[in-house]
């Protein structure tokens, strides 16, 4: 599977994202910068954390106007898998890849810590290989991660199985506690917490690995 | 700050007064320069004599440090200290304060601090791996003591979480002598390769200097001044004065100095800091031995109108000055360009060994350069002896039963008092866990951070340490105690000590008694770097923390460093499982004297009580100590380790279960009496973990090695029990410990 990490000013995951993706896939990422027009051929797009543009005017959305967004958009549209985490998760709403919207923490604080998830759709592109497993621990860290949608969105959300991962014990404010969505089609992924940061038992345990490993069969 | 018209000042012995310069120090400057200093002038000698930027009440003092050791590449002199860590690998660290920008706005004051420490480690070619912090706030109840807390955390976790290094430790205390002088001492670590350490000598004539970075403004003027001298009640005016931080320049920044140190193109670099453009160019000259011609106008500036002496007076952030080979321009641009910074070439390295300034045409300034390092003020300050202190025996009238109180009610008051409470309210405000490599961090509450060399199977162990109640009694003590502390600390972890760098916080020091202390305070550090063997690398002076004529405790924080050579033998304060025996190690005598059990139980923290002798640290046991703790861990013989410090063994025990989630037991079984066993701060201990099948092998070595050594109780169960002392729910006493600092900060 060859993978591809976009890179903006101020991406400050794009290393930790492409460690994982090598250490899962045995491949190393290719590193795209923001300014590029057109994805070079991938399987697999990772929008990674940090703080693009320094997250001026609102988190996400000046990278979502990036020119490299264009094309993810839609190669997106045409089934590419696509996984933003935290600022990436952002980046996705920002640009309309995935619904609703992330607001400051409700505590008005960044938060940081190993947080316990709750894998609530093991049937998507990205969760599968987690089998029998339904809790995981991964480690959040930001600021803007208070999920919120209007009333139809959330139903929508609900009934079409695209809640995938919720905090157990909120720590954001975020509505119905989601953590990570998916959109209808099932290969755009936004997550707030990092699971590229939990693939080593020394630094973060090892329970984002089954995400990788999830788009790696999946693509196979 | 007066706004003045800077064109047509008149030199006043009032301006040379508001500019901080003795008379005598003003006939120095007319006498170097064959002349009378014009404004612009004025204001570099200023700057550059300040107490900030020329250490004069404490240059003479510094030099009696140990600077050199066997894996030092760098002491102090550069922008950071440079030590080796095998492999062709090098580590780049440095720590520094800004003490009074965040009192004045705690926001930014602290975040530019942060962004100041980070720029001065990625100057020298090294990526941040991770940052540390020291604080020092006021007494809980002081009515501006939460807002500052509450402004410094969200400055320091604003600026290091957008740039993406991970805050991984430091220290929190609190005390009524910070009330109007916080400390923010900010600490970065990085990682170079040896032959890509970047320095700061120009050296070579006619070679183009470059700005590179934001854009010059007003904000900053006079900072270090403002470093240099004390407080009072209009301090607040000063606010215009405090640089704003902007983290995502700096994160840019940082990333194309990285892609340009990567080619040939960089002679020289420097970043801009205290005194900006003054000191970054006085200082690239004077240590490559070259005068320097800079062109104002070239300079990028966001506000019209800007005087010479603004522009080099300015401290914006986020910018650096660098020397470049002749023909290698382009790289630079194109790479600044890239990443969106500005960059422009503002100069030239001249064999005149003057600085040069034009703007508009005119030379505004030309002054010789070795006179502002080699004149500046060397001040041999008067200062005061030390006052002999009484050693606190023991007494039964100690003991809480006597005193109509219990063990459970004094462990309480221990562990929610405000400098042992949990401040996860604090740390979880700072990515701690970006860049991927952090193995340990504040989160469980060890000893010392442990952050791995990328891709590599070894790792970097960092803390951050002070006592300021010892210091403050007994300087040389305390001084001592801070290094060995960090050094402790880092054997906790397994982790071969390398070299420190220290953050010197005092007031005024034209009073005797806060010279004395910093004097003091010196040779004890000196006196533990030697016996230790391990040397002060880099290091920062900070004076006239003081306000109204009131001196902050004495606080020379130390950070220490030491490596991990194998990731897969190391030792941190989890680990410990049921069934396993707590041995305690060092020699243990009960002792009380500027305890945290005489301060909060005693009451010995009142103004009017008096003042009893801290421990002292006995260099020795403490160098032996140590090496067998390291040795252990090596030897996978413990399961987890904690150092003894506030509070003794008590809370080194609690501390323990509450990182691994079990009870313990502990036994009294010597002579000392039960509360001084279990509170007293005798240094050099450690309290280990050990398995069954260890226990006699690390007891009978010890015993061989001459190591006090004690079994003082077991691992197991979800009770804390001291026998005939406490015996305390874990679950209920680790809930009062986490929640002291979020019920303040919400109340």
């Amino acid at each position: 599977m060859q993978s591809a990490v976009i890179v903006f000013p101020a991406s400050n995951c794009d290393r930790d994202a492409a460690v994982a993706l090598e250490k899962v896939t045995g491949r190393k990422p290719l590193m795209v910068w923001h300014q590029e027009t057109s994805l070079p051929r991938v399987d697999f797009v990772v929008i990674p954390g940090g703080f693009s543009y320094g997250d001026y005017l609102r988190s996400g959305a000046i990278a979502a106007r990036s020119p490299i967004l264009k094309d993810i958009i839609q190669k997106a549209k045409t089934g590419l898998p696509v996984a933003g985490f935290c600022n990436g998760f952002q980046i996705l709403t920002e640009a309309g890849l995935l619904p609703g919207a992330l607001m400051r923490n409700k505590g008005l604080r960044f938060v940081c810590r190993p947080q316990k998830l709750k894998i609530v759709n093991r049937d998507t592109m990205f969760t599968r290989a987690y089998r029998g497993k339904d809790e995981i621990t991964v480690p959040i860290a930001h600021f803007d991660g208070n999920y919120y949608a209007d009333n139809e969105t959330l139903n929508t959300l609900k009934q079409s199985g695209q809640i995938v991962f919720k905090y157990i014990d909120n720590p954001n404010g975020s509505l119905n506690d989601i953590a990570g969505i998916c959109n209808k089609a099932g290969n755009v992924l936004g997550m707030m917490p990092h699971p590229e940061r939990a693939v080593d038992p020394l630094t973060g345990g090892t329970d984002g690995v089954g995400l990788f490993k999830s788009v790696l069969e999946a693509i196979r | 700050m007066k706004k003045v018209a800077m064109k047509d000042v008149v030199i006043t012995p009032e301006v040379v007064a508001e500019h901080g310069l003795s008379e005598s120090e003003y006939e120095i400057i007319c006498d170097r320069i064959g002349r009378k200093p014009n404004i612009t002038e004025l204001g570099i000698f200023s700057v550059m004599w300040s107490e900030h930027c020329s250490y004069k009440s404490s240059r003479r003092h510094l030099k009696k440090m140990l600077t050199t050791g066997k894996r030092v590449i760098q002491g102090p002199g550069e922008n950071a200290g440079v030590i080796d860590i095998d492999d062709g690998d090098v580590i780049v660290f440095k720590m520094e304060s800004h003490n009074h920008p965040s009192y004045i706005e705690p926001y930014q004051g602290a975040a530019t601090g942060v962004g100041g420490i980070m720029r001065d480690v990625f100057t020298m070619g090294a990526r941040p791996i991770a940052n540390l912090n020291a604080l020092r706030f006021g007494d809980p109840s002081h009515p501006k003591t939460k807002t500052l807390l509450a402004g410094v955390v969200h400055g320091i976790g604003g600026y290091g979480n957008c740039v993406g290094v991970p805050t991984v430790g430091g220290e929190t205390n609190f005390h009524r002598g910070y009330n109007d002088n916080i400390l923010v001492n900010a600490m970065c670590v990085g990682l170079a390769k040896a032959d890509k350490v970047f320095y700061s000598a120009a050296k070579g004539v006619g070679n183009p200097i470059f700005y590179v970075g934001s854009k010059t403004g007003r904000d900053g003027i006079h900072g270090a001044t403002m470093a240099s001298a004390e407080f009072d009640d209009d301090s607040e005016e000063k606010r215009p004065t405090v640089q704003v931080g902007d983290p995502f320049t700096e994160k840019l920044l940082i990333e194309a100095c990285m892609e340009l140190m990567a080619t040939d193109a960089i002679i020289a670099i420097q970043d801009m800091g205290a005194a900006g453009l003054t000191s970054s160019s006085i200082e690239m000259a004077d240590k490559g031995g070259v005068g320097v011609k800079m062109h104002l106008d070239n300079i990028p500036q966001r506000e019209t109108d800007m005087t010479p002496y603004e522009m080099m007076l300015s401290e914006s952030q986020e910018r650096m000055l660098m020397v470049l080979k002749p023909g290698k321009e382009q790289i630079a641009i194109d790479i600044f360009n890239k990443w969106d910074l500005d960059v422009a070439e503002v100069g030239i390295t001249t064999d005149t060994g003057n600085l040069v300034l034009i703007h508009k045409g005119k030379t505004v300034c030309d002054i010789p350069i070795a006179p502002l390092g080699d004149d500046a003020p060397n001040l041999n300050r008067p200062y005061s002896a030390p006052k002999n202190l009484d050693v606190l025996e023991n007494d039964p009238i100690f003991d809480p039963v006597t005193r109509g109180t219990d063990y459970g009610v004094i462990v309480k008051t221990l562990i929610t008092s405000p400098d042992i409470a949990s401040k996860r309210w604090i740390w979880e405000q700072y990515d701690r866990s970006v860049m991927g490599d952090t193995v340990d961090n504040s989160n469980s509450g060890g000893d010392a951070a442990i952050v791995r060399i990328h891709g590599t199977n070894k790792a970097i162990a960092i803390t951050t340490d002070c006592t300021p109640r010892y210091v403050a009694a007994d300087a040389f003590e305390g001084g001592k105690q801070a290094v060995a502390e960090t050094w402790r600390n880092l054997s906790c972890t397994g982790a071969e000590p390398i070299a420190i760098t220290d953050c010197l916080n005092f007031g005024n020091p034209e009073r005797k008694e806060v010279m004395g202390q910093f004097v003091r305070s010196i040779e004890g550090i000196n006196a533990a770097c030697r016996a230790l063997k391990y040397p002060v690398v880099s290091g920062n002076v900070s004076l006239y923390n003081e306000t109204n004529g009131q001196a902050i405790p004495p606080t020379p924080c130390i950070g220490g460093v030491g490596l991990i050579k194998d990731l897969s033998r190391f030792s941190t304060l989890k680990g410990a499982k049921a069934g396993d025996h707590l041995v305690l190690l060092g020699k243990t005598e009960g002792w009380l004297g500027s305890s945290l059990y005489a301060h909060l139980v005693l009451g010995h923290d009142r103004p009017d009580a008096p003042v009893y002798a801290p421990p002292p640290v006995d260099l020795q046991a403490e160098k032996a100590n140590g090496e067998y703790v390291r040795r252990l861990i090596r030897d996978r013989r413990v399961r987890a380790v904690h150092d003894l410090s506030d509070g003794g063994l008590a809370l080194s025990a609690i501390e323990m279960a509450f990182a691994s989630g079990l009870g313990f037991t502990l036994k009294h079984a010597c002579d000392v009496p039960l509360y001084a066993w279990l509170f007293g701060e005798d240094q050099g201990r450690y309290l280990l973990a050990v398995e069954e099948n260890s226990l006699n092998p690390v007891i009978s070595t010890a015993r061989a090695l001459k190591i006090p050594v004690q079994k003082v109780g077991e691992i197991g169960g979800n009770r804390l029990i001291a026998s005939g002392a406490f015996d305390l729910s874990l679950q209920d006493t680790h809930m009062q410990y986490e929640s002291w600092l979020p019920e303040y900060m919400d109340a």
